[in-house]
């Protein structure tokens, strides 16, 4: 059996860019914290940026192009995700929106889930609490208490930005032992005992 | 007779053509429609097929009597639907109005049935988006019971009840006209239209093959189920969507303003990513009889092909052009191609004909139990939901 994946989805506009950076970080800490548990995993980057047109066709047609549909696949096969968005407006970007609008509804339920956040200055840290969050609990993902929100002077002080990512890093991998996902049945599966026979049907209707 | 039919659908959009800037009227684009039906049925092709809307840009509130329009002014098109709406019409209404347009039309007529994807629709005809499916299950069954029994009595959840009601009139030759059951994503139609042995038309003009794959195979697999024969002789019907030119170069520079800006995919990828990802093929007859004949390879053997060839704005003469292509170069060597590859075992597109001449050796059509016609209340032996609870007692 292969190991569980982890995506990280990453939704940076500049090259480099300091939102993949702390994606990078909180996978790190993740994948340390999982070896700790005596588990490993495999992270998978899904770098939103290169999709930016696509996942807007994918808005107009509802026709994933083959790249989209792939990442789509790493995130919803996953056994959790670390996602981390540039904040715009007071709130995640518009791209790091799209790509979770484009994702079927219940996809993501029970999925462990790392949220971080980057920003010019501390003062857009609140995108964590009102955003992030509450965006997160719609799609019924189990998302870790601490979120990490990393300004442009985290980068350069003893801001404790360390700290946070190893303790959420930890978090993660702990709830991935702890309550790991439970997954939907695929409703076209007529094996699996969800699935609804048209007599069950029309037994509701 | 035909192992498969082919013909035209259209959703009946009034579009600005782009490369003008003109706005067809509500009354051109009704007499459009006319023109293009008869048209088909002029080149040899089989079915016309009429979508249902409720709202602007669309003109198509109305169906049945367009149909019957063109059913006068015709002898051998198949008229048929895409889709009905069976969420949002009365299922009584349906019964009488497409039992009418059968009888006028002496038979040509068939439905497919579709839940609309308007959201304003339902609560504007009285319903909830949110009972979709459950809509879509309880006025199917009744609507088939509609035109099975001669006298019903049935209760259900989303209309008064009926106690008595004999639906007039009665089915033509006393044989139901055939139903496809359309589903672009939900499995549970799929699921519906294998349980009563229907047709399932999968219009998989805006998806992948992969889909389109997973969606048949799930309504051929539960067809055999049900007990209705082998999965591969189960009834698929697919959409598909072309324009013609003599050159791939001509097609495709007559055909991009029009895709560039189209409703429901315009602005979005571009003509070549689309004819990658979906079925649509702008280029020659050649072109798309290939790539039509590449729909066997993950459907099966199927009954119905029906291309969108008139939305977005094509100026009627465009169409009627298109049309004259599918029904003189690319139909003919459809027929052919198809006909040589189809596998033994595998049924015709249903047709009036052939379902009452089944009918008869079955003993299956309505007033043939004797006098059932006038004397009979319902028997629960023809009851759908006693029969249902009847074969959950056999499989104990």
């Amino acid at each position: 059996m292969s190991s569980p994946r982890i995506a990280v989805v990453s939704a940076g506009l500049g090259e480099p860019s300091s939102t993949k950076l702390l994606a990078d970080r909180l996978r790190d800490a993740t994948l340390s914290a999982l070896t700790a548990h005596g588990q490993t995993a495999e992270a998978v980057d899904v770098v939103l940026r290169p999709l930016a047109q696509d996942i807007a066709s994918h808005m107009l047609t509802h026709n994933p192009s083959e790249a989209l549909a792939a990442a789509i696949a790493e995130v919803v096969d996953a056994e959790a995700i670390i996602a981390v968005t540039p904040t715009f407006n007071m709130s995640y970007s518009g791209l790091f929106k799209s790509f979770f609008d484009v994702i079927e509804e219940g996809q993501l339920a029970s999925i462990p889930t790392a949220l971080g956040a980057t920003g010019g200055s501390a003062r857009h840290s609140m995108v964590m609490d009102t955003a992030m969050r509450p965006m997160f609990a719609y799609l019924k993902a189990q998302v870790v208490p601490t979120g990490v929100f990393a300004a442009s002077e985290d980068w350069g002080t003893a801001s404790g930005l360390d700290r946070r990512i190893a303790r959420e890093g930890q978090e993660l991998a702990d709830l991935m032992v702890a309550l790991p996902r439970r997954r939907d049945a695929d409703p076209f599966d007529v094996e699996s005992e969800a699935f609804v026979s048209f007599e069950q049907m029309l037994g509701h209707a | 007779m035909s192992s498969m039919q082919f013909g035209i659908f259209s959703v009946s959009d009034i579009t600005e053509d782009p490369t003008t800037g003109r706005t067809p009227t509500e009354h051109e684009r009704i007499r459009a429609w006319v023109a293009m039906a008869k048209k088909a049925e002029e080149v040899g092709l089989d079915v016309f097929a009429a979508g249902e809307h409720h709202n602007p840009p669309f003109f198509s509130s109305s169906p049945t009597t367009i149909l019957g329009y063109i059913a006068a002014q015709t002898e051998r098109l198949i008229l048929s639907t895409a889709t009905t709406l069976i969420t949002t019409n009365d299922p009584v209404k349906i019964a009488e109005d497409f039992a009418m347009l059968q009888h006028l039309a002496d038979g040509r007529v068939d439905l497919t049935l579709g839940r609309g994807n308007t959201g304003p629709v339902y609560p504007w005809f009285g319903k909830d988006i949110r009972d979709g499916i459950e809509l879509a299950i309880e006025n199917y069954a009744l609507l088939h019971k509609l035109w099975r029994e001669p006298v019903v009595n049935w209760q259900g959840k989303h209309r008064t009840p009926l106690t008595g009601y004999t639906s007039t009139p009665a089915p033509l030759d006393g044989v139901a006209p055939f139903v496809w059951h359309g589903s672009i994503r939900s499995p549970q139609i799929a699921e519906q239209a294998a349980y009563y042995g229907d047709g399932f038309f999968h219009n998989n003009i805006f998806w992948n093959k992969e889909h389109t794959e997973r969606m048949v195979r799930l309504y051929r697999n539960r067809f055999a189920h049900y007990g209705h024969g082998e999965p591969e002789q189960a009834i698929v019907g697919l959409g598909g969507q072309v324009f013609m030119k003599p050159t791939e170069r001509e097609a495709k520079e007559r055909f991009r303003p029009f895709f560039d800006v189209a409703p429901v995919y315009g602005h979005g990828p571009s003509l070549e990513e689309f004819t990658e990802a979906t079925p649509l093929t702008v280029g020659t007859p050649e072109q798309v009889i290939e790539r039509t004949l590449s729909f066997r390879d993950f459907a099966g053997d199927y009954q119905r092909q029906l291309f969108l060839i008139d939305h977005a704005g094509l100026p009627l003469e465009e169409v009627l052009e298109q049309i004259e292509i599918l029904g003189t170069e690319v139909v003919p060597v459809l027929r052919q191609e198809f006909d040589r590859v189809r596998q033994p075992g595998v049924p015709d597109a249903p047709t009036h004909a052939a379902r009452v001449a089944a009918a008869r050796e079955a003993g299956t059509r309505l007033g043939e139990q004797g006098r059932a016609w006038q004397e009979q209340g319902a028997r629960s032996d023809l009851d759908t939901g006693a029969a249902i609870a009847q074969q959950a007692e056999d499989a104990r």
